[in-house]
């Protein structure tokens, strides 16, 4: 790319032109080369690499032998019994906290965009979990959860270890989630409501609209781009969650918190199939892409 | 009566958001002693800070903390650095490479890290970068990327054209032009993406843990964890108080950028 720009006898016409515009197309590539030659080796490259490693039987510890074996990983995901399992926690996990995370962020940033007291504390709050190691939220929740030392049993008067208990766990761990990503949500909420023009409501308020109708035809209509924006971002970095719920619970107990990414990691770094973890990696990335594509769609059409 | 149901919400908000918080200080303060009743205190009876002495005891969190420094410092200046010119032609071209750009920011968020870690631990084996900060440095420098063109390419786009073009009619070159008229405008925007790379680094535990397995390069989110114990076991105090500490950076340098990591979210987010 670099060393092979010298070109023969100068072009006349409209190549003179075309020449122009390589010009500065030229000066684009300069300034995207710094970020594109790291992209492309660490980040682009092994994408496509993992993506080809997923029709191999591939291990990490033998990578130069392996075979492509088509669709057998794939055909061996359909049938594990442990992936269909991940799969559905990962689902029930990512909808919740993102659903659940967004109401109440939406009601908060209603509630802070009124000046009321308090909200000063509230927002200064709302920063703390954004800011926190998300390793450091799961050990805090972890002494909250604690079954002896913790806090929720003597609150609640019940003796019950929640991060171990089959049907609480998962409950337990998406209170977590939300906790860890409402603020944020919130914040970017608040900034959308506030570039919402005031003039709107005044309209509004003349018309004779109530709070909520002005609710329902300003405040949504308006905040939809965010809203989309946002919850689009949640879904995503939900689905793909990690860190937290590996401090939390790594997976347990008897794998009712092992969301799929918990799970491909086992795979990959503990028994170290490389080939089928890259596939259910890949295959979580379809599944993520399209229930994206389909929402983004829907909203698009409905906003037209 | 409208009133009084926003203050409950309220309340409700800022006791749920607060709660895990106070407790963790409460633990950090607590003594062995009151750790191990049957009942937990709420407020510890005699506060002490010598979980906070026991932490540095148990674990290497000098040593961690350093680490952490170096690999968030090295990955947050080479991330700004590298992303600064093409956050610059994305913002002032209009071609193909842009909407790719554009497109790679976005694909980059989807996909799921086993995809890239598993060929990325591979590469880094054959470089012999694993176990290393270097080697922890080009990850991470590669996973704040896109966010980081992202924020910036919103800052860029903020600085009117306008004056770059006064600037080229005024016979300034342009990189004369970009440094005399942009640079200066664009400063806020690049210190808070420089702060935002360097927690996002502090931060980050995944990658770090596929990427360092030894105990004497790990950096502090690791050896947060390491306090768990393998069997889950746990000194609680000491735990807490590492934690308490760990967070302190992240939360001096989101005072400073809240505002602007705000509007600089928003600028990527709606406008692009």
């Amino acid at each position: 790319m670099t060393a092979t720009v010298t070109r023969p006898a100068p072009p006349r016409g409209p190549r003179a032109r075309r020449r122009g515009i390589s010009r500065q197309t030229r000066e684009m590539w300069v300034l995207m080369l710094p970020a594109l030659v790291p992209v492309l080796l660490f980040s682009v490259g092994p994408l496509l690499y993992g993506i080809g490693l997923a029709f191999t039987d591939a291990r990490n510890t033998r990578v130069h032998q392996t075979e492509f074996v088509g669709l057998e990983n794939f055909s061996r995901l359909l049938t594990d019994d442990e992936f269909w399992s991940s799969f559905q926690i990962g689902a029930i996990w990512a909808v919740s906290v993102t659903v659940l995370q967004f109401l109440a962020a939406l009601g908060l940033a209603l509630l802070l965009n009124e000046k009321l007291r308090f909200s000063g504390l509230a927002r200064v709050l709302s920063v703390v979990p954004w800011a926190m190691p998300p390793v450091v939220i799961g050990l805090m929740w972890k002494l909250v959860y604690h079954p002896d030392a913790g806090v929720l049993n003597d609150l609640l008067g019940t003796d019950v270890n929640w991060l171990a208990d089959f049907s609480l766990a998962l409950p337990a761990i998406i209170v977590v989630g939300i906790w860890a990503g409402m603020p944020q949500t919130t914040v970017v909420l608040l900034a959308g409501l506030q570039n919402i023009p005031k003039e709107l409501y005044e309209a509004g308020e003349m018309d004779g609209a109530g709070t909520w109708r002005r609710f329902w035809n300003i405040t949504l209509p308006q905040l939809r781009p965010v809203i989309v924006a946002i919850t689009s971002l949640d879904f995503v970095w939900n689905i793909n969650q990690f860190g937290l719920v590996y401090v939390l619970t790594q997976g347990g107990p008897g794998g009712r918190t092992r969301l799929p990414m918990l799970f491909a990691y086992e795979e990959a770094f503990r028994y170290r199939m490389a080939g089928y973890a890259s596939m259910l990696g890949l295959a979580m990335a379809i599944v993520v892409l399209a229930v994206l594509g389909l929402y983004l769609w829907r909203q698009m059409r409905e906003a037209k | 009566m409208r009133r009084a149901s926003q203050y409950v919400a309220l309340v409700a908000y800022v006791v749920f958001l607060a709660f895990p918080l106070l407790w963790l200080l409460s633990t950090a303060l607590k003594t062995p002693q009151e750790m191990a009743l049957t009942e937990p205190t709420w407020i510890p009876r005699e506060p002490t800070l010598a979980n906070f002495g026991d932490a540095f005891g148990e674990q290497d969190l000098v040593g961690a903390s350093l680490r952490s420094l170096v690999v968030a410092l090295f990955a947050s200046v080479i991330t700004v650095l590298i992303s600064l010119p093409a956050a610059y032609a994305m913002a002032r071209y209009r071609s193909l490479i842009n909407k790719i750009a554009i497109g790679w920011v976005l694909v980059s968020q989807v996909f799921p890290f086993i995809l890239i870690i598993i060929p990325l631990f591979m590469i880094l084996r054959d470089l012999d970068l694993i176990n290393t900060l270097p080697g922890l440095v080009v990850v991470h420098v590669t996973f704040t990327l896109p966010f980081a063109l992202w924020m910036l390419q919103g800052y860029v786009r903020a600085v009117p054209r306008e004056l770059e073009e006064a600037a080229a009619v005024d016979g300034a070159s342009r990189l004369r032009s970009i440094a005399s008229v942009v640079a200066p405008l664009l400063a806020p925007g690049v210190v808070a993406t420089l702060l935002f790379s360097f927690i996002s680094s502090w931060n980050e535990f995944m990658f770090a843990l596929v990427i360092l397995q030894d105990p004497d390069v790990m950096t502090l989110p690791l050896t947060l964890v390491r306090f768990t114990g393998p069997e889950g076991v746990a000194r609680l105090g000491p735990l807490a108080a590492a934690s308490l500490m760990a967070t302190i950076p992240s939360l001096i340098f989101f005072a400073i950028i809240q505002r602007r990591l705000k509007s600089g979210l928003m600028a990527g987010a709606v406008k692009g």
